[in-house]
């Protein structure tokens, strides 16, 4: 196998090579190495085909910015990886990876037939070709559209990983280790600051990496280096490597991913995949450099293309040639610098083709000395190659008029049309940017946030220049902190600055309509889709971008913006400023979704509440449903049996005899204090003066939309002493509410709230039999029906235990609600399921609870409402008091749309066949053989199988539905129209004389 | 996130413990019986949605417990100033003057 390995060059450890595999083929790295370097180093460009037309590509770049080179990563089940960057992806033994969007294999793709077809996939194709006709929509266009759709492919197995998440509080974040970074974090840490450093590569030093040439005070680049990580750690200063500063947030928060064993073959056992952090920080300084942009030509995305910088890190950083004889193309001063550097490492250049008419005098003639070809007023109008480049074509340019080609043999091109300041986190703080006309380029303009932006990020080139701002930069930061210092001055000798000029696509000779010059490489955009877009009337460079999709690929366009915004506002005809650019957003590069659920997963995804009984139901087989973040017993089923039989047992049991039931999850709140009882006059819609202590009464709370937000039963213990129940989902929210009216509308009142759901343990006992059953356990007050009638509170002691009891029902049997201290709540639960015994007393769940209340017509809020329900509509304006001068929805009722006709009320519901059920949810029409769409008058809210009924019951909300009483309504479904007759929705005792027991 | 200052627990706290709770300064009216329909209507539902200094309630809900008020600019999402529920509405030039 050919070998690209420059012996001796580079940061690899060239004497400890790894073995991966790459599309089930062996290769050998070194040590340090990246998927891309690695296959460089052993004559492999091809990598990966195009997203849109399966063509073949090779790395274009060796950081993260990379468009082209994206592989799939496999660890082991469940780890997976799509789309990662071969050119960040560190080596490890055993790493296997593997090419995407091929089939059968990546040198030879039936994909690629699209590529021949791109005259039918121009921009906005999405769009044009797939709009008709209509009825190839569902067979043949939306399962073509999802085939081709995507990059890589989905995970689908379980991530056995897990992630971490930590906030970290800090003076100075500095972004990107680099030059400019590294001088800002020793300033900031030589003036006494807490400082954090952060870089996303696999060590810090940038650029420096890249360029050992340089000398820094007299010392290598690479000495240097060392001395000064050595230096800052000393300083104290945090230096995070392979971590990327995601997004930028609101007041100096940072989000970072910290990868943590994505390089290592056996990572130790129980470490995070990936940590992330939220860092706070005093300033901010962003010191991360600037992105190289590639030349925009016929045929620039062939495997061997790739940008001068990148073949320059490849080189020096990993000690890799990137071909053997390269045609360097420029419109910048840099790809000089690359030129030579391979040359010295044996890598033939054929020519080195400017752009333009005058490059710098001393490059042109350093070239020389090399015997270097230059071509200055140069363009490129092609490149032949199938899975590698063969040659480039290139024609002199003169008075714009394109000459005569002639063909360059070669098996790289390496190209420059610039640097573009990576400016992506800045954006995110929605900083303004302007337009440099000299550098042709976008800079900071305007900060939002306490933040500042050193070395290329902001237009300045070179070693030195990146130094002393960063230097500065860090000065700055300090002396905004309150720790005034001198920014440090460092010379730099061997600096590579430059300038150049910048392009459209290059001029050519041939027809532009049938140019393949790739501005995004990623989305497969071509320099002619984006003035196609223009044409068919794209004006603002956000429509460009959405119809041409230039820039909305993973890599959000880090290479392509610029040179899509070059050709747009030239096709417009209008300065670039005024044609703008596009909005960067969080994260700067692909981030896992595991980096941002963090511990939240699995089990900690979100708390589930459980009830001091919950443990007795789940040792007694119940079956369980989630109520808010409640789990609650949904049934308790016997060996065998269906929920729908247990269900109908439960129900039979508690009403023949008695059931017991965990209430403990119904929202309690306190409410005390001298004006108590006017608090609950103006809150809830009854009246609650002449309420006795001892008594207790349904209360129902409104908006003051009027509409019901809540209900519950509300004990009055004592004159200024409340026990208000909630349902279980509704306690926060009317905790809150009953705050906010407290604190902000009547601040006068004395009263005081107290949530104290989690205090109490509640069992209810229901059914004829209830009172024998509790009967024994009550000390301390006699609960005989006419001692203790319906609704009726007290504090007394049952089974030892103090306790405030109500008899109380939602099932319209005799029922008594045991409220004890939660820590009561097992030990009083067992006991009472043990004298239970001889009345077969069964314990119920929710499902059993909701049947037994639609039984009696009794509403569920959230069920039966839906925030549009008045009392009226749900048929309790008996709740309603109506003496009262004010309560929360008391005047929105008299509002026009609530008193007016046709409005949705509550009503029972029976089918017609008296044995079907209906869905909750179903629509309700009056007319089954109107036309579709049907005017639909309401929908079914609650519906069961009733055994005391002895057949299906339902609630339903229907436009005016109390005055439709006895009518036939329809309801259609998917397998024919049902006939049900409006009822009362009371379908069991209407007179109530259960409850008298 | 946000970092938002609880005007009763004087410290400056992220965004994480508090909660919004809509305009600030909307009159309920004080006899709602004589409030007319429109009155009521307006009291319900009528917004000043501004671009710019917008004046709003937050409850420092897993703090304090307290609801107060705050100016907070909706172009940049910062907030101008936060004062005690009850306080007098402060005039958008002294809270915008006073911004950085
Ligand atoms: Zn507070």
């Amino acid at each position: 196998m050919t070998n690209f390995r420059v012996p001796g060059k580079g940061r690899v450890d060239q004497r400890r090579p790894v073995t991966f595999s790459f599309d089930d083929k062996e290769f050998t790295a070194a040590k340090g190495d990246t998927v891309a370097s690695a296959l460089l180093a052993n004559g492999v460009h091809l990598m990966g085909r195009s997203f849109k037309y399966h063509r073949p590509r090779g790395p274009v770049a060796a950081g993260s910015e990379e468009p082209n080179a994206l592989i799939g990563t496999r660890r082991g089940k469940g780890q997976f990886e799509p789309n990662t960057r071969a050119t960040v992806q560190e080596v490890y033994k055993g790493l296997a990876a593997t090419s995407q969007n091929k089939f059968p294999n990546l040198k030879f793709d039936i994909g690629e037939i699209n590529d021949k077809a791109y005259m039918l996939l121009s921009a906005g194709f999405y769009y044009k070709t797939f709009m008709w006709p209509r009825s190839f929509w569902d067979k043949v266009y939306e399962p073509f559209i999802r085939a081709a759709a995507g990059l890589g492919v989905s995970p689908t197995e379980e991530d056995p990983d897990h992630y971490a998440s930590r906030y970290l509080h800090t003076d100075v974040l500095v972004v990107g280790a680099g030059p400019a970074g590294l001088a800002a974090a020793r300033s900031a840490a030589e003036a006494g600051l807490r400082v954090t450093l952060v870089d996303e590569n696999s060590e810090a030093g940038g650029t420096l990496l890249s360029e050992p040439q340089a000398l820094i005070e007299g010392a290598p680049a690479w000495d240097w280096l060392a001395a000064e990580l050595a230096a800052l750690t000393d300083l104290g200063v945090k230096i995070m490597t392979r971590t990327t500063a995601i997004g930028y947030y609101h007041q100096n928060m940072v989000g970072l991913c910290e990868k943590l064993t994505d390089y290592v073959a056996t990572p130790e056992a129980n470490i995070p995949r990936e940590r992330m952090w939220r860092v706070r920080a005093g300033q901010v300084i962003l010191a991360q450099g600037a992105l190289e942009k590639p030349l925009v030509f016929d045929g620039n995305d062939r495997p061997g293309v790739m940008l001068a910088g990148s073949a320059q890190t490849y080189l020096n950083r990993y000690g890799v040639r990137v071909g053997d004889r390269a045609v360097v193309v420029t419109s910048h001063d840099s790809a000089y610098h690359a030129a030579f550097d391979l040359v010295e490492s044996g890598t033939a250049i054929r020519a080195i083709v400017d752009t333009r008419a005058m490059p710098p005098e001393d490059l042109v003639s350093q070239a020389r000395i090399r015997s270097i070809l230059v071509l200055t007023g140069h363009t490129v109008t092609g490149t032949s190659g199938r899975l590698r480049v063969k040659s480039v074509r290139v024609n002199p340019v003169r008075d714009g008029w394109v000459g005569e080609a002639r063909e360059l043999l070669c098996d790289c091109v390496l190209m420059s049309g610039g640097w573009t300041p990576s400016l992506h986190l800045f954006s995110h703080t929605k900083g303004s940017l302007k337009w440099d006309a000299e550098q042709q380029t976008f800079l900071p303009d305007r900060m939002t946030e306490a933040c500042l932006i050193a070395g290329a990020g902001r237009g300045l080139w070179g070693i030195e220049a990146a130094l002393t701002d960063g230097a500065e930069m860090g000065a700055v930061a300090a002396r905004e902190l309150g720790k005034p210092i001198e920014a440090k001055r460092l010379t730099v000798e061997q600096d590579r600055t430059g300038t150049g000029e910048s392009n459209t696509e290059l001029p050519s000779d041939l027809s532009q309509g049938k140019a393949r010059a790739f501005v995004d490489y990623q989305n497969d955009v071509t320099a002619k889709d984006l003035r196609l877009a223009v044409r068919e009337g794209m004006r603002s460079i956000e429509h460009v971008k959405r119809y041409t999709t230039n820039g909305m690929a993973t890599d959000q366009g880090k290479m392509s913006n610029i040179n899509g915004l070059n050709i747009a506002s030239d096709a417009l005809g209008k300065p670039q400023p005024q044609v703008g650019l596009t909005t960067f957003r969080p994260p700067y590069t692909p981030t896992s979704f595991g980096a941002f659920a963090g511990y939240h997963r699995g089990d900690h995804f979100e708390a589930t509440r459980k009830t001091p009984i919950d443990i007795w139901a789940e040792e007694n087989g119940a079956a369980f449903e989630p109520v808010s973040q409640w789990r609650r017993a949904w049934y308790f089923p016997r060996a065998g049996e269906t929920m729908d039989a247990a269900v109908q047992r439960e129900c039979k049991a508690t009403r023949e005899s008695v059931g017991m039931f965990d209430a403990s999850t119904l929202g309690k709140i306190e409410v005390t204090g001298p004006d108590a009882v006017e608090f609950m006059n103006r809150m809830y819609t009854n009246p609650w003066t002449k309420l006795q202590p001892g008594r207790a009464r349904y209360g129902l709370l409104l908006g003051d939309d009027g509409f019901i937000r809540d209900d519950g039963v509300i004990g009055r213990l004592s004159q200024d002493r409340f026990h208000v129940t909630t349902t279980t989902g509704g306690a926060a929210r009317v905790l809150n509410m009953m705050e906010d009216y407290l604190q902000t509308e009547w601040p006068d009142l004395k009263v005081w709230l107290t949530s104290t759901t989690e205090q109490w343990a509640t069992i209810a006992l229901n059914g004829p039999n209830a009172r024998k059953v509790i009967e024994p356990f009550v000390e301390g007050l006699d609960i005989s029906a006419e001692a203790f009638p319906h609704m009726s509170v007290a504090e007394c002691t049952v089974a030892g235990f103090p306790a405030r009891l109500f008899r109380i029902s939602f099932t319209g049997e005799l029922g008594f609600e045991i409220n004890v201290p939660a820590r009561h709540g097992l030990e009083l639960w067992e006991t009472l399921y043990a004298a239970g015994r001889p009345y077969d007393l069964c314990t119920y769940g929710t499902e059993t609870m909701h049947v037994l209340r639609a039984e009696k017509g009794y509403i569920i809020v959230g069920q039966d409402t839906d925030g549009t329900v008045t009392p009226f509509d749900a048929g309790i304006g008996w709740a309603v008091g109506k003496a009262k001068p004010d309560f929360v929805g008391m005047r929105a009722l008299k509002r026009p749309d609530l008193v007016a006709d046709g409005r949705k009320q509550l009503v029972g519901l029976l089918t017609e066949d008296s044995t079907t059920k209906l869905e909750e949810g179903a629509q309700i029409v009056l007319d089954p053989a109107q036309p579709v769409p049907m005017k639909m008058v309401g929908h079914v809210t609650s519906s069961y199988h009733s055994v005391a009924a002895g057949r299906p019951i339902a609630m339903a909300l229907i436009a005016g539905g109390h005055g439709r009483m006895g009518e036939t309504v329809h309801i259609p479904m998917p397998d024919g129209v049902i006939r049900a007759t409006v009822t009362s929705p009371v379908f069991y005792d209407p007179e109530g004389a259960r409850l008298a027991i | 996130m946000l970092l938002i200052k609880c005007p009763y627990c004087d410290e400056t706290l992220p965004e994480l413990e508090f909660a919004y709770a809509g305009e600030a300064h909307i009159t309920r009216p004080p006899t709602p019986a004589e409030a007319s329909d429109e009155e009521w209507r307006d009291f319900l539902f009528i917004r000043s949605n501004v671009k710019g200094a917008h004046y709003e309630r937050w409850r420092h809900v897993h703090g304090c417990g307290r609801f107060f008020n705050a100016v907070r600019d909706t172009v940049s999402d910062r907030f101008l100033v936060t004062y005690p529920a009850g306080g007098l509405r402060p005039a958008v030039d002294d809270v915008t003057g006073s911004s950085k």
